[in-house]
């Protein structure tokens, strides 16, 4: 243990949260260290005497750790014991510590210590002041992608990995009467008063412990150290059923109806990859009835010259490396204050046996309970002075220091300089209201505090503890407690029984209000004084930005990058809008305010698609035969969320001659189709038919019973945009079919009409694609072999083109409707789902004899194109209405009620001439296939841009015609039969086509009518 | 106007940045003018700059009631491309994308405009005959364009999964390698820039109230802050406010107002290099200079103008994106954000005249209005100045949602940018 602990040259003797008995072992930048248990990887770098965590991005300077926590902006690690493992940018204060864990810096070279790149920074920075990308890089044109791409190479942080992540991460949906945002002393109380009250309580906090501030603290409760009595309130609230306590969860969105969402780490804490069968990260969707935040306040750092030194940090954050993980990060201390609070990390300082070289207090006569502790330890203290510059190269050796005017923006006298490796500074507290901010309310400003607090908010949202500005222990824990009675009474619930601990009372005096420390240079020549760490906003940036005319704090933020940093400002923002404000001459109100958008911090991509990828990205949906097209080799086609058989190779034939093969047995003899996927939606009520007829564009008033009937949708626009069969089950009984893809938009387009427009008609919808499975037996033939599986009587007199009957198919109840999507006699088994794959095997059983051949979704296209059937969605694309694709017939215009898109088909535009119409295509060259696709043009040698007649929608090879047959627009088409259209190709070839009739096979439709 | 260039900066560090110039005035306004923009976006910004730099009326003044480029440009994720299908909206967004090529320089304002190209994935049987007619129509409009297949899509994009692992595998693409992203705050700020130099009064954080009109004939606008401000002619450019604005009017628009959200990463170094984009697995992803990944996909269904969305939106948006970029599963959202957009039924905009006299309106352009800042702009200020629509502006009548002569760009624009 002592070996440890002497290589860990800032590590205190004793003291902390850390479990000295678990020393862990971690690499960082290639060289193993030691921690201990309870670190986080930043308290274990401190105590390692690491210095440099990073280089900026625009300058390459050196940068330390700053903070302790989710405000940190420099120490951005990489991390990842394996390239499928790497986590880019993670934080290195909120990253616990484990044993094996591999960091490394994310910028430098060759290594972060010793950048070159920060010579570029030292040279070039004076050539980079905020926006100077606007100005420059412009000439000559041809050369920006050069720059770019140079400025590209020196963006970004970490990097993402190159192979696929091995974890998994899972939701969980969560409702509550409570949620509380922070477990500090505030959150706290309050979680401990809603549990005894019964309330069904969630509480969450960032850090892997609950206690908030009272895990660094030196003050007491009941008289014993705090952390004593957070163990017995979480060890209370461990015992509540109802009560759910998630540490190491940042609560990172707030979102409209108490919507909020938690990101718990479960192992990502403690290994790089989750254990096996574990999950990484859990993301938890909350519903809260109430919710508190109790998020306290992050500390403001002050601006001064160079102050991004390593060595210079905020005040309590250093006090949280002495009090928490037993690490004092440096020997020699300034701390610069405006306020009494932060007095207290020279006391912890000075207690830890370390050297505080001054207190650098702002104000002119400070006095208080800390104040005066100071005094007593005989700590220097420097009054109406601030840091006006920290010296040193790779750390901090000396300050300098200069007396103020009483508002803190002038040097009043001479600069002495002071040894010292550490500066702290303190510029009050910024309460975190980020998550009050993501609702839509706008902080106000509170001048007591000198922040920013939570607005307005139109949630059942209540604010407990520092977040309100409240940052005395006393107070804190009283506010918990009343934010929870408030939660209580709107519940409902009574309140418990709860008494306050015992806080030590502390005297405060007045804070001053100070953000940036003057420099006897003016900002602009005086060493850059930074705002945003990580986006290199500078003091002097900012003015530079108000000066050329940036007023608004948006318009300063967008054009210096302030706040967009992964850390979003936490640190900065205030201290910038205040710079801003004193340039602009207002006060900060009036220069605006501060807003946060989701996430508090970052969450990983995974933990918000959840399981919702790969395989569960969208829902397969099979048929009840699709065991046996796999088996028979098929090849698949994604229709929706159908998996659908394509085509059905056989030994080594290529796609062209399946396709023949299946073509020309169907048209022989019998081909079969698995159509189970067609929508099918059943529709009932005394008022269905009256409802088909005012949505199909056709009349539905005559249907009988037994009978089907095609019908085209329009939208109102008068475009199509479905298509189907629908048949008469019984008189107030319909079965709508849809396309396989369309299903859904019908059901929801039928729904949305009946709900909105007609809620007077009396009919009811029913989605039942998934009930059926329907088996298409298509050809000369296919009557015979049904004739093999039912004794119901399907001869021509019996069974007309267009009825439908039910009728026991292979021994199982069966609707059967004849109608033909190819052209032949054609029947449409449908039979129960789960009797599906049985009668299909029946069908082949007795099938053989009839070569009876399974064909896919491409041959299928290619028979309904011999006979110019169109696909809505192929040859339709929501511009064409029933006219433009010569289906006149399926349009009645004499319907009593109207129809959807009958205005739309009559207006102005619709009815003139040239509109592009659906015509057949016959190439010259009957060998030549037009790709799907190609662009018409009457004029193949006009310059470009070529005037257009319209595209090849559907186009194939026929083997039973023995040519290629297409169908396209064609501009005024219909009457342009027999004209030349042609078609320039990418490749140079122009094919020449005739335009005919769509029907290229069988005109006059006798094959499906025997 | 001051000149902006690398010399330049050199020049000023001597003087530790002292002297540059204000990129624009803070005037108050007169008590008329010539022209009246309402609507500090980059279409309003855009339009004012062409009106006094192409058609020499410079007695314009541009009225935002925010900050300048504080909408949707301020928002968006800044996809630039002209690979539209029908031979209107193509010759539109073409003859912006000319613009867009030499913008830097037209305006001395580096607006990073980088042609990295962009690729619009095609999943199904479908979307693959969907992309060879617009890629076809593209190439015989003089627009680049190519198809590509799954293999040529993965040398272009090695992250891509273009696996048969995927749930929709990638079966090939089209390919505009002239399209790409620009710097859209500087998109806002160039054309102000531009246009105050050349005597524009950009009035911000001053809202119209009212349209004055007077027997059918628009006078000017109203204001809180500086009341009644007098003009010829009124162009209004404000995006997801444009329903407010024809309600002064007292007409209607054909336009549903819905939250867009995107969203990005936290910076990491350079992995994507163009800009990708499924209308089938309903996302888009590029990667900004400073290694975010820009990221987003379609409009949250209902109709609202609070400027934001609903996390159902988010979480489609990012399992999309890793269900393409599987190793993106690691990397981490930074922020999120939402503006209004305003969607027309056919997808494409509305440059128009209005039942008022004197009275233009430039909105509708839903999800994908970026992309054409310069050339709305220029067709729009060619119609202001001129009191007549400019040829490429006919097409977008608001009056063609009477007469059905839509132009229907919602393949093109599915997931919209
Ligand atoms: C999340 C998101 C992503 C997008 N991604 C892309 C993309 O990748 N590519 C693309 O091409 N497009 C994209 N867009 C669309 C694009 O942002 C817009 O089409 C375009 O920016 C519109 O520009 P504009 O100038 O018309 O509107 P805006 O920039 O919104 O400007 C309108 C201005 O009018 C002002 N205004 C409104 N009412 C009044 C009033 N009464 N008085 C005075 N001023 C008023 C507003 O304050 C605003 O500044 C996206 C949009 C969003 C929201």
């Amino acid at each position: 243990m002592t070996q440890e602990l002497s290589k860990q040259s800032n590590r205190l003797q004793d003291g902390g949260r850390i479990d000295r008995s678990k020393p862990l072992t971690f690499t960082y930048n290639g060289k193993q260290y030691k921690g201990f248990e309870g670190d986080t990887l930043a308290s274990a770098l401190l105590a390692n005497g690491v210095d440099i965590v990073g280089r900026s991005f625009k300058y390459s300077r050196p940068r330390g750790i700053v903070a302790a926590g989710a405000e940190e902006p420099n120490a951005i690690m990489q991390i990842g014991s394996t390239e499928a493992t790497q986590i880019p940018n993670v934080r290195a204060t909120q990253q616990s510590l484990y044993n094996g864990l591999v960091a490394s810096t994310t910028n430098g070279w060759p290594n972060v210590d010793n950048d070159l790149m920060s010579w570029v920074g030292k040279v070039g920075g004076k050539m980079m002041p905020p926006g100077f990308y606007y100005k420059t890089f412009m000439y000559p044109k041809s050369m920006w992608e050069t720059y770019e791409s140079y400025i590209r190479k020196a963006a970004g942080l970490g990097r993402a990995p190159k192979e696929n992540d091995p974890d998994i991460y899972d939701k969980m949906n969560q409702h509550c009467d409570v949620l509380i945002v922070g477990a500090g002393p505030a959150g706290l109380m309050a979680a401990l008063t809603a549990a005894r009250a019964g309330a069904r309580v969630i509480i969450a906090d960032e850090q892997n412990e609950f206690g908030g501030s009272l895990l660094s603290t030196t003050e007491a409760l009941n008289g014993k150290p705090a952390a004593e009595w957070v163990a017995e309130v979480v060890e209370e609230l461990s015992g509540f059923d109802d009560v759910l306590m998630l540490p190491n969860s940042q609560v990172n969105g707030y979102h409209d109806h108490n919507f909020l969402t938690i990101q718990q780490h479960c192992t990502d804490q403690f290994a790089d990859r989750a254990p096996n069968g574990q999950i990484a990260q859990r993301l938890h969707r909350v519903r809260a009835k109430w919710v508190i935040l109790a998020t306290g306040a992050h500390e403001r750092p002050l601006v001064y010259g160079n102050n991004d030194l390593p060595g210079c940090m905020v005040a309590n954050a250093v006090s949280t490396y002495i009090n928490r993980y037993g690490v004092a990060p440096g020997k020699d201390l300034v701390l610069m204050t405006s306020n009494d609070n932060a007095y207290r990390t020279a006391l912890d300082w000075h207690d830890a046996g370390r050297n505080v070289v001054a207190i650098v207090d702002s104000r002119k006569n400070p006095q208080g309970t800390f104040v005066e502790a100071a005094r007593e330890r005989g700590i220097s203290i420097l009054v109406s002075s601030g840091v006006i510059e920290a010296h040193g190269s790779k750390r901090v050796t000396d300050v300098s220091i200069a007396p103020l005017n009483e508002v803190g923006d002038a040097i009043v006298g001479s600069v002495v300089k002071m040894a010292a490796d550490t500066v702290a500074t303190s510029g009050g507290w910024s309460p975190v209201i980020h998550l009050s901010c993501h609702t839509g309310a706008r902080p106000v400003w509170n001048d007591d505090i000198v922040g920013f607090t939570p607005g307005v908010t139109v949630q059942k949202q209540l604010t407990a503890g520092a977040i309100n500005g409240a940052f005395s222990t006393v107070q804190v824990l009283d506010e918990g407690l009343s934010a929870a009675c408030d939660a209580l009474a709107h519940l409902g619930l009574s309140k418990p029984d709860v008494v306050l601990p015992e806080a030590d009372v502390i005297e405060e005096g007045k804070a001053m209000a100070l953000f940036h420390i003057p420099h006897t240079k003016p900002t602009s020549k005086a060493p850059k004084q930074f705002v945003d760490y990580q986006n290199d906003v500078t003091a002097a940036g900012i003015e530079l930005a108000c000066r050329e005319g940036f007023e608004s704090i948006e318009h300063v933020k967008r054009y210096t990058a302030m706040g967009f940093g992964t850390d979003q400002g936490k640190l900065g923002n205030i201290n910038g809008m205040a710079i801003a404000a004193k340039m602009l001459k207002q006060t900060i109100p009036e220069t605006g305010t501060t807003i946060f958008r989701p996430n508090y911090t970052p969450v990983t991509f995974g933990a918000i698609a959840g399981r919702d990828c790969g395989e569960l990205f969208d829902p397969k949906r099979y048929t009840a035969m699709h065991a046996w097209h796999v088996e028979r080799g098929a090849k698949f086609e994604d229709v929706g969320q159908w998996k659908r058989a394509w085509y059905y190779p056989q030994g080594n034939e290529t796609m062209q001659e399946a396709l023949d093969r299946e073509c020309l047995a169907t048209r022989n003899s019998v081909g079969i189709l698995d159509a189970s996927t067609l929508g099918k939606i059943d529709i009932q009520g005394k008022d269905a038919r009256e409802f088909l007829g005012r949505v199909y564009s056709n009349a539905w008033a005559k249907l009988a019973v037994g009978k089907c009937r095609y019908g085209l949708m329009c939208g109102e626009d008068g475009m199509v945009f479905d298509d189907g069969v629908t048949s008469c089950l019984a008189e107030n009984h319909f079965l709508m079919t849809t396309t396989s893809g369309g299903a859904a938009r019908v059901l929801s387009w039928l729904e949305i009409y009946h709900q909105t427009e007609w809620p007077e008609l009396e009919v009811y919808f029913n989605s039942v694609t998934d009930h059926w499975s329907t088996m298409t037996i298509s050809g000369p033939n296919s009557r015979k072999l049904l004739e093999k599986l039912t004794d119901y009587d399907v001869s021509k007199d019996n069974m007309a083109f267009m009825d439908w009957k039910p009728m026991t198919v292979a021994g199982v109840p069966a609707r059967v409707f004849r109608i033909s999507f190819t052209g032949e006699l054609s029947f449409e088994i449908n039979v129960q789902a789960n009797y599906g794959l049985h009668v299909w095997k029946e069908l082949f059983e007795k099938g053989a004899e009839f070569d009876l051949t399974p064909y896919g979704t491409e041959t299928m296209h290619i028979l309904r194109a011999e006979k110019g059937f169109i696909i809505a969605g192929q040859d339709t694309d929501g511009s064409v209405h029933p006219f433009d694709l010569g289906m006149s017939w399926a349009v009645s215009m004499q319907k009593p009620f109207s129809f959807i898109g009958k205005r739309g088909m009559q207006r102005e535009d619709c009815v003139r001439e040239n509109r592009k119409q659906l015509v057949g295509l016959k190439t010259l060259d009957p060998k030549a296939v037009l790709p799907e696709g190609a662009q018409g043009v009457l004029d193949p040698k006009a310059p470009i841009p070529m005037p257009m007649v319209g595209h090849v929608t559907s186009s194939y090879w026929s083997a039973n015609l023995n040519r290629s047959v297409a169908m396209g627009f064609v501009k005024g088409g219909l009457d342009k039969m027999g004209e030349k259209v042609y078609y320039p190709l990418a490749d140079g070839r122009v094919i020449e086509a005739e335009i005919c009739s769509p029907v290229f096979l069988d005109p006059k439709g006798e094959r499906q009518n025997v | 106007m001051q000149h902006y260039s690398g010399f330049g900066l050199l020049k000023h560090s001597f003087s530790h940045h002292e002297n540059w110039q204000r990129v624009w005035r803070n005037p108050t306004p007169k008590k008329k003018y010539d022209v009246i923009i309402v609507g500090g976006g980059g279409h309003g910004l855009a339009t004012a700059y062409y009106l006094a730099k192409e058609f020499g009326v410079t007695n314009v003044a541009v009225i935002e009631k925010g900050f300048l480029g504080g909408g949707n440009t301020a928002r968006n994720t800044t996809i630039v491309r002209s690979n539209y299908l029908w031979d209107e909206a193509a010759h539109l967004y073409e003859h912006a994308m000319k613009l867009w090529e030499g913008l830097s320089q037209d305006l001395n304002y580096n607006v990073m405009f980088s042609q990295r190209g962009c690729l619009n994935l095609g999943h199904t049987l479908q979307d693959m005959r969907d992309i060879q007619r617009r890629v076809n129509a593209n190439r015989l409009n003089g627009i680049d364009g190519e198809v590509l297949d799954a293999q040529q899509v993965k040398e272009i994009v090695p992250v891509l999964d273009c696996s048969d692992r995927a749930r929709y595998p990638v079966m090939g693409a089209s390919w505009q390698p002239r399209a790409g992203v620009a710097r859209h705050d500087a998109v806002a700020w160039g054309f102000a820039r531009g246009a105050d130099t050349r005597g524009v009064d950009l009035i911000q954080q001053t809202e119209v109230e009212d349209l004055i009109i007077e027997d059918g004939t628009v006078v000017g606008v109203r204001t809180a802050r500086y009341g009644d401000i007098r003009a010829d002619r009124v162009g209004c450019v404000v995006a997801g406010n444009s329903s407010v604005l024809a309600k002064m009017g007292g007409f209607e628009l054909p336009l549903e107002s819905h939250p867009l959200q995107a969203l990005v990463s936290e910076p990491i170094k350079p992995i994507l290099d163009t800009v990708v984009m499924s209308n089938q697995v309903h996302g888009y992803a590029s990667q900004s200079d400073k290694g975010d990944l820009v990221i987003g996909a379609g409009i949250d269904g209902y109709n609202g103008y609070g400027q934001r969305g609903s996390y159902s939106t988010i979480e489609h948006t990012i399992q999309a994106i890793v269900e393409m970029f599987p190793v993106f599963s690691r990397v981490r959202m930074n922020r999120q954000w939402g503006g209004i957009v305003d969607t027309c039924p056919d997808a494409c905009p509305i440059i128009s005249e209005t039942p008022v006299k004197n009275l233009y309106f430039n909105c509708g352009w839903g999800t994908g209005g970026f992309k054409a800042t310069p050339g709305s702009g220029h067709v729009f200020a060619a119609s202001l100045a001129k009191g007549e629509m400019h040829p490429l502006a006919k097409p977008f009548s608001m009056f063609r949602f009477h007469n059905g002569a839509l132009v229907d760009e919602h393949g093109a624009a599915g997931v919209a940018h």
